[in-house]
């Protein structure tokens, strides 16, 4: 089990940058000019900030076990509150990407790799370059500029039209950007990972005899090259699903979605630890469950795993 | 990496046969020398303001990109921005080369807890979302050039120390560097002279890919308006005119050049990249496109305690 010290790497990590940054909340308000120099002291001391670094993670750490994660430095209410509002929206959008761009990649991934010569080998190729090589938010502004400016057939900023009951084709509507640009953004790398998955599955013993045996390219296609690429791509997939949160930050503070990257990014520039924090751990669980539901399907794809003969 | 002598052709007689990676490097070298030259030879302000043309001018002759907010000339922002994002680009990249490579070096040749210690930091910066990192360090740090180059430097040493890593791991049981052990070399001259070059080549295509994604990194910032920020010009905060929707519809000229400035600088890394990968690596076969690069295997506790206990004992 290495995904436990990530975890607390991963928070320790974040709450060691916050405490050394200059600047905290208190110095933030002083700027407003209306703080005296005893109220910001009051503040530092409320919030904790004046106890030395390992007291202040390891009561931080005690409170996330009570499933306290503190109240906004900012709003005043409570961060696990803030964050459950978040969640779905979040959840909604990457996860739609997310999905299209494994639909997309792992056919375009597979017939690439078996047709080396064929459009499917370019195609791939150029979903790499695009997706590497074009960021976020440019996606974002030429699919705005096309679909929204142009044409008029898409909205491009919020989830629901003002005002609206909030109905799932309206959902639909207003994700339909968004996604597309997550979507996108994260193909090339999904491509890549299971072309090479796939090709280091064609050159094995057991596909040529597979074709040895007379099998049709079909079944050789799909009952053994892309078998025996399953567990590399679905390691690709859960080990990049962290990183899509992160890529989100951008999408959602251009289409204005009520998302945790957006919450994180308002959090950051307002100095509101409590919630940074509260938003790292969300990831660190992210990181933590991917990593367990790899071990899990291990097992369900590769039979030498669930017999317990050999690891991974 | 043994350098086989393919028909006496050298790495640089390799890429150079490549079409798309001398494209990129020509790309590259030319936009070095438009964005130093550029600026004494047309007398480009990115400063100052025109006050006969205006603010949010449209292109004519003087202006050719027209101005922005506040009369300063667009095209002049582009080529300084173009400075301070290469800039930014290659001295991040070279920030993580410098952390990345002697700490693989350090964990694949030493082993034991240096391995574990190190290999384990970079599990935990890997599996956080980079994007997230850097955004939460700049906004802590503050947003000078410098600072930017420093945070996405040194959060991009895990790809580069991995590398490295699984590198040195093959290298250092190579019979050479026992027979340099046995006559008596230092372990700081074994890394230095046996292992470092045989482990480094698939560094430098790392490198390109590295400036790719650190020029990318500071242009998300410099959008979101947390990297750099105005007066300084960079190819990222001028495209972030775009978020006024004015500007978007109607004063494309503003955003689309650096956009492509942007693209273009990318894409040529890329090829850039993929040529130095298949020049110094002459086992890599292009055309199947299976890479060769070691892949950091996952160790459970109980393989890596024996694998310690082995040391131990050796």
């Amino acid at each position: 089990m290495t995904v436990i010290p990530v975890f607390f790497g991963i928070t320790l990590l974040v709450f060691i940058f916050l405490s050394i940054a200059p600047g905290t909340i208190a110095d933030l308000m002083g700027e407003g000019g209306n703080a005296i120099s005893s109220d910001q002291a009051a503040l530092e001391e409320r919030l904790g900030l004046n106890d030395p670094l390992p007291v202040r993670y390891l009561e931080w750490l005690g409170n996330l076990f009570h499933g306290d994660l503190g109240l906004s430095w900012q709003t005043g209410r409570p961060v696990a509150e803030s964050i459950a509002q978040r969640v779905g929206p979040s959840l909604i959008l990457t996860g739609t990407g997310v999905a299209l761009a494994i639909l997309l990649a792992i056919p375009l991934g597979t017939l690439a790799a078996w047709k080396p010569r064929s459009i499917w080998n370019k195609l791939a190729s150029v979903c790499s370059m695009v997706s590497f090589g074009v960021p976020g938010f440019l996606l974002s502004l030429v699919l705005v500029y096309i679909f929204s400016l142009t044409l008029g057939l898409l909205p491009a900023s919020r989830m629901y039209t003002t005002g609206s009951s909030g109905s799932f084709g309206d959902l639909l509507y207003h994700l339909a950007l968004p996604a597309a640009v997550i979507c996108i953004s994260n193909l090339g790398e999904l491509v890549k990972q299971t072309r090479a998955a796939c090709l280091e599955t064609i050159g094995e013993d057991y596909i040529r005899t597979a074709w040895a045996k007379g099998l049709k390219g079909r079944v050789v296609l799909v009952r053994h090259v892309f078998r025996g690429s399953l567990t590399p791509i679905l390691t690709t997939v859960l080990t990049h699903i962290p990183h899509i949160i992160g890529g989100s930050v951008v999408v959602e503070r251009l289409f204005g979605w009520p998302g945790m990257g957006s919450l994180m990014f308002t959090a950051i520039l307002s100095r509101d630890y409590a919630m940074v924090m509260g938003v790292t751990v969300v990831i660190a669980l992210t990181v933590f469950s991917t990593n367990l539901l790899l071990d899990l399907v291990y097992g369900l794809v590769d039979p030498r795993v669930r017999q317990g003969r050999g690891g991974v | 990496m043994r350098a086989k002598k393919v028909r006496g052709s050298g790495p640089w007689q390799r890429f150079r046969r490549d079409r798309w990676a001398m494209v990129g490097l020509g790309i590259l070298i030319a936009e070095v020398l438009l964005v130093l030259l550029l600026p004494p030879l047309m007398g480009l302000e990115p400063n100052a303001t025109d006050r006969v043309a205006g603010f949010w001018a449209p292109p004519s002759w003087e202006h050719w990109l027209g101005t922005d907010d506040v009369g300063r000339d667009v095209f002049a922002r582009l080529v300084y921005g173009g400075r301070i994002s290469l800039l930014v680009g290659f001295s991040a990249a070279a920030i993580s080369v410098a952390v990345g490579v002697p700490l693989g070096l350090l964990a694949g040749y030493r082993r034991g807890a240096c391995e574990f210690w190190i290999m384990r930091l970079a599990d935990v910066f890997q599996s956080f979302p980079t994007t997230v990192l850097v955004l939460c360090l700049v906004a802590l740090v503050g947003a000078s050039v410098w600072n930017i180059v420093v945070v996405i430097g040194l959060l991009g040493w895990t790809s580069i120390a991995r590398l490295v890593y699984g590198n040195t791991l093959s290298v250092r049981e190579q019979e050479y560097i026992l027979a340099v052990r046995a006559l008596g070399g230092s372990t700081a001259t074994i890394l230095r002279r046996n292992v470092l070059p045989n482990a480094v080549s698939p560094v430098w295509a790392a490198l390109a890919q590295r400036v790719g994604r650190a020029i990318l990194s500071e242009s998300s910032l410099s959008f979101l308006g947390v990297g750099i920020r105005t007066p300084q010009a960079s190819w990222g905060n001028i495209v972030q005119y775009a978020t006024n929707v004015t500007v978007f519809a109607e004063r494309p000229w503003i955003w689309v050049p650096p956009s492509i400035c942007i693209v273009v600088t990318v894409f040529a890394l890329q090829f850039v990249g993929d040529g130095l990968r298949d020049a110094m690596d002459p086992k890599y076969v292009s055309s199947t496109g299976v890479e060769e690069s070691p892949v950091f295997c996952r160790e459970t506790p109980e393989e890596l305690l024996s694998v310690l206990e082995e040391d131990a004992e050796a």
